[in-house]
């Protein structure tokens, strides 16, 4: 008795998360077939690469118990100064260069201030959050940057080209995924990762490098946010000034719903991938089945607190 | 290695803690390291690993000054050091643990893991561990993980390993295979430094003592030159005689009472009883079950059937806030994650279970939560700077007491301790003994888990031994001795 219970609940800490998809999947597509074709297939998954690829890094950055509110604010911000490169001339894959450099760069500010000067990353990423909106507002004089992609050919091809059939925003997020999973699953960082968010004085006792392990995670945060940026920018072929706000949310709410903890330590990068999915489904799902955008919200928040529920029930 | 640290110094935002501390370690021998709660021991060893950096004083090794400013310097030395606080990380497997802050790659950077577990599986089974290293490492027993922490320091190839307290938690079993490792790698060359609080075994396993008191190298003597009374003397600076004051008195009504207390997968079918003005033993192996029926009386964990009486009333209690309300005070065993809040400091720890008793109209009262700290300071000889420091800085001894004197406060007439001595020394057994003695006087019913034999034999009226989940035997005092409990611990 206590062993099949037990087994149940082995079952549901590694897969409840993709039953919980698989649910939706079936219950949407019943009550509309046009969800489950291929053009919807392929557009959900280019939906959820901007949020994914934000989810991505902030998978890293909970898993060592910290939070950075400031994703929408970076992506805006490297949107706003990617557009300007663009249109002051620079060629365009360097300009994706210097602009992932530069979210790396906003990120280590944030990494900086929280495990060097050990402020708290609450209270940290709030501040550069705000700040980051304003430089963006500054920088852009709050007018949109229009017609980035008309003579970038390699950002027109982000937004518009399919590789393989599929279409390139899914292709990077995907790449991107593979390389993270990498990262935090196979290497010594992503152990540290680990450590840290689980108990950081042992992890400090165990000669663990934890200011500069938390410092890394911001970094890496700040350029997943930056690359979104990129990606959105070049869809929209202009860089709005407030295009970031509320990407944070989401993204956290795909790494809790994926069923990592909010205090650090446990957790898993693929369901993140599964979060990030969730949210896609439900947003386009409501959608094509005609549910209206105030009832959308009361459901996908009652998504979050099931999926966190279930979580604390199968971690007991 | 030959280890001598010399004329140590350190203090603690103007607290010297430590005056002028020594050891002299040479290879291939069992070093003890001596002294009472918050002598100093932690310190220096946190010192020699550089955990915290010396003001003042020399480390050689080999006739070499060295200079530690790191763990990873002391690594480099192959010291290896087991801390007194367990360092696990819960969510973590075995061979992550082991390997943590020193994991093997390949050349991509990528982690080795199969070579990991393979290595991982052989130092446990050198110490008889023979489990699956990808297990997580909460699903085993404190006493295994405590093993699994030699183990990575055999991965080390330490040449030196510091053990600080490492029985604390340990079976009688695990305590003689620990034991075995340790002479079997001390005729490989390999030294030990080994903090405990358990004279027995030092007698037993140590060739060297080193005393330290308040900071201060007191003497260093050879096991075969000198006694138990001489290190104990030498240690808390008077003669102690008992080591297990008891009083006799006849016990009175029945406080507590249980029937047939049962939760699945835990224990079976428990009945005993406890009188007022008597003392209860609860013996067992680790993993008994002893704690659990704990947990059920005081409702943390409450039982599945059966039945518990208080005061010859059935009650039926589902919360410690029920327990606390029947009067009944539970001062639980694992410290770092039931006793004490490590961010808060002694005298909010306290106050913890009586929060309503210290305040005024509403309001937490200051004087009253200091007055009292002070009180419960003086009264169990707690060795702290301040009131208000942080328990996290209290030597592991000084917290259990704040832990003590937490319940204490709450004027429990059904009283349950767990393992309240580990990591006490002796001068402050002593002292709880008589505490635990003096409520015995005041009528209160009083229930001691404990590992240690000499403790259960010394001051316990009655003696019940749990085995694999049962309750097998009482004893009376008269008839228990530590080859029949042992006997009814692990015989089936
Ligand atoms: N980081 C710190 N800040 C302030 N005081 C400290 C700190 N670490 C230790 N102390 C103090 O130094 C003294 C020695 O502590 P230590 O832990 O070395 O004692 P110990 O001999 O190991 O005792 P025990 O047997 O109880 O473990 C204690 O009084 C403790 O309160
Ligand atoms: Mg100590």
């Amino acid at each position: 008795m206590i062993g099949t219970m037990n087994k149940v609940k082995g079952v549901y800490e590694k897969y409840g998360t993709v039953i919980v998809l698989l649910l939706l999947v079936v219950v949407i597509s019943l009550m509309n077939p046009k969800f489950l074709t291929t053009y919807n297939i392929l557009n959900i998954f280019r939906q959820v690469s901007i949020n994914g690829l934000i989810a991505l890094g902030m998978t890293f950055v909970i898993l060592t118990g910290g939070i950075d509110l400031s994703v929408g604010a970076i992506l805006g911000l490297s949107g706003m100064v990617l557009g300007l490169l663009i249109l002051a001339g620079t060629p365009d894959v360097l300009a994706i260069i210097i602009v992932i450099l530069f979210g790396a760069t906003l990120g280590l500010l944030n990494g900086f201030l929280i495990s060097k000067v050990k402020l708290q990353a609450f209270i940290v990423t709030l501040a550069t959050m705000t700040m980051f909106q304003g430089i963006t507002l500054i920088i852009s004089d709050g007018i949109p940057a229009m017609g980035v992609t008309s003579n970038a050919k390699v950002l027109d091809f982000v937004s518009q080209g399919k590789t393989l059939g599929l279409p390139f925003p899914m292709i990077v997020f995907f790449i991107a995924f593979f390389l993270l999973y990498i990262l935090i699953e196979k290497t010594v960082f992503g152990r540290s990762v680990y450590a840290v968010g689980g108990n950081e004085e042992v992890a400090r006792l165990s000669s663990i490098a934890t200011v500069k392990t938390k410092a890394l995670v911001y970094v890496i945060s700040g350029a997943m946010a930056a690359l979104a940026g990129i990606i959105l920018t070049s869809r929209l072929s202009s860089a709005q000034p407030t295009a970031g706000a509320g990407y944070e949310l989401d993204a956290i709410a795909a790494v809790v719903i994926g069923g990592t903890s909010l205090a650090g330590g446990r957790g898993r990068i693929f369901g993140t991938l599964i979060g990030v999915l969730i949210i896609g489904v439900l947003n386009n799902g409501l959608n094509i089945i005609g549910v209206s955008s105030f009832y959308q919200q009361v459901i996908k928040g009652l998504v979050i607190l099931v999926a966190v529920i279930l979580d604390r029930k199968s971690s007991r | 290695m030959e280890l001598l640290m010399t004329n140590i110094k350190k203090s603690f935002d103007l607290v010297k803690v430590l005056k002028h501390a020594q050891i002299h370690v040479k290879s291939s021998e069992v070093h003890a390291l001596m002294g009472e709660n918050g002598a100093g021991k932690s310190t220096l060893m946190k010192i020699l690993t550089g955990v915290y950096t010396k003001d003042e004083g020399t480390i050689v090794i080999d006739n070499k000054e060295v200079q530690i400013h790191s763990i990873r310097d002391s690594e480099k030395a192959k010291i290896a050091f087991i801390h007194q606080e367990l360092n696990v990380l819960n969510e973590m497997s075995i061979v992550d643990n082991m390997f943590l802050g020193r994991e093997i790659t390949n050349k991509f950077g990528l982690l080795k893991k199969k070579e990991m577990k393979a290595l991982a599986t052989e130092k446990l089974q050198l110490l008889g561990l023979y489990v699956d290293a990808d297990d997580s490492i909460k699903s085993i027993s404190i006493g295994k993980r405590q093993l699994v922490e030699i183990a990575k320091a055999l991965l080390l190839d330490a040449e030196l390993i510091i053990m600080d307290e490492p029985t604390a938690a340990l079976t009688e079993k695990e305590i003689n295979l620990l034991f075995k490792v340790i002479r079997q790698l001390k005729e490989q060359g390999k030294s030990f430094i080994y903090i405990s609080h358990r004279m027995e075994e030092i007698f037993e396993i140590c060739d060297e003592i080193t005393v330290m008191r308040d900071g201060t190298f007191i003497g260093q003597k050879k096991k075969a030159y000198t006694s138990f009374d001489e290190i104990v003397k030498m240690m808390v600076g008077y003669d102690l005689y008992e080591r297990f004051p008891r009083i006799d008195i006849e016990p009175k009504d029945v406080l507590l009472k249980t029937e047939n207390l049962t939760l699945e997968g835990k224990f079976e079918d428990v009945s005993f009883d406890v009188r007022a003005g008597e003392i209860l033993g609860f013996s067992g192996l680790m993993g008994a079950g002893r704690t659990d029926v704990m947990h059920a009386i005081f409702g943390s964990c409450p039982a599945t059937s059966g039945k518990i009486y208080v005061r010859g009333k059935e009650e039926n209690i589902k919360s410690p806030k029920v327990a606390k309300k029947l009067g009944i005070g539970f001062i639980t065993e694992d410290r770092k994650n039931e006793g004490i809040i490590l961010d808060f400091n002694v005298s909010e720890n306290l106050i913890l279970p009586s929060l309503k008793d210290f305040t005024k109209s509403g309001l937490i009262n200051n004087k009253m939560k200091l007055e009292e700290t002070e009180h419960y300071k003086n009264k169990l000889n707690i060795k702290m700077a301040s009131p208000t420091m942080k328990i996290a800085n209290l030597s592991g001894g000084n917290q259990q007491k704040v832990v003590i004197a937490k319940w204490l406060h709450t004027n429990p007439s059904i009283l349950i301790l767990d393992e309240p001595t580990r990591g006490v020394d002796i001068g402050a057994k002593k002292e709880i003994y008589e505490i635990i003695n003096g409520l015995k006087a005041a009528g209160v019913a009083i229930i001691i888990v404990s590992s240690e034999l000499p403790e259960v034999l010394g001051i316990c009226d009655r003696i019940a031994v749990m085995r694999e989940k049962r309750l097998v035997k009482i004893f009376n005092r008269a008839e228990a001795n530590q080859e029949n409990i042992m006997d009814f611990a692990t015989r089936g």
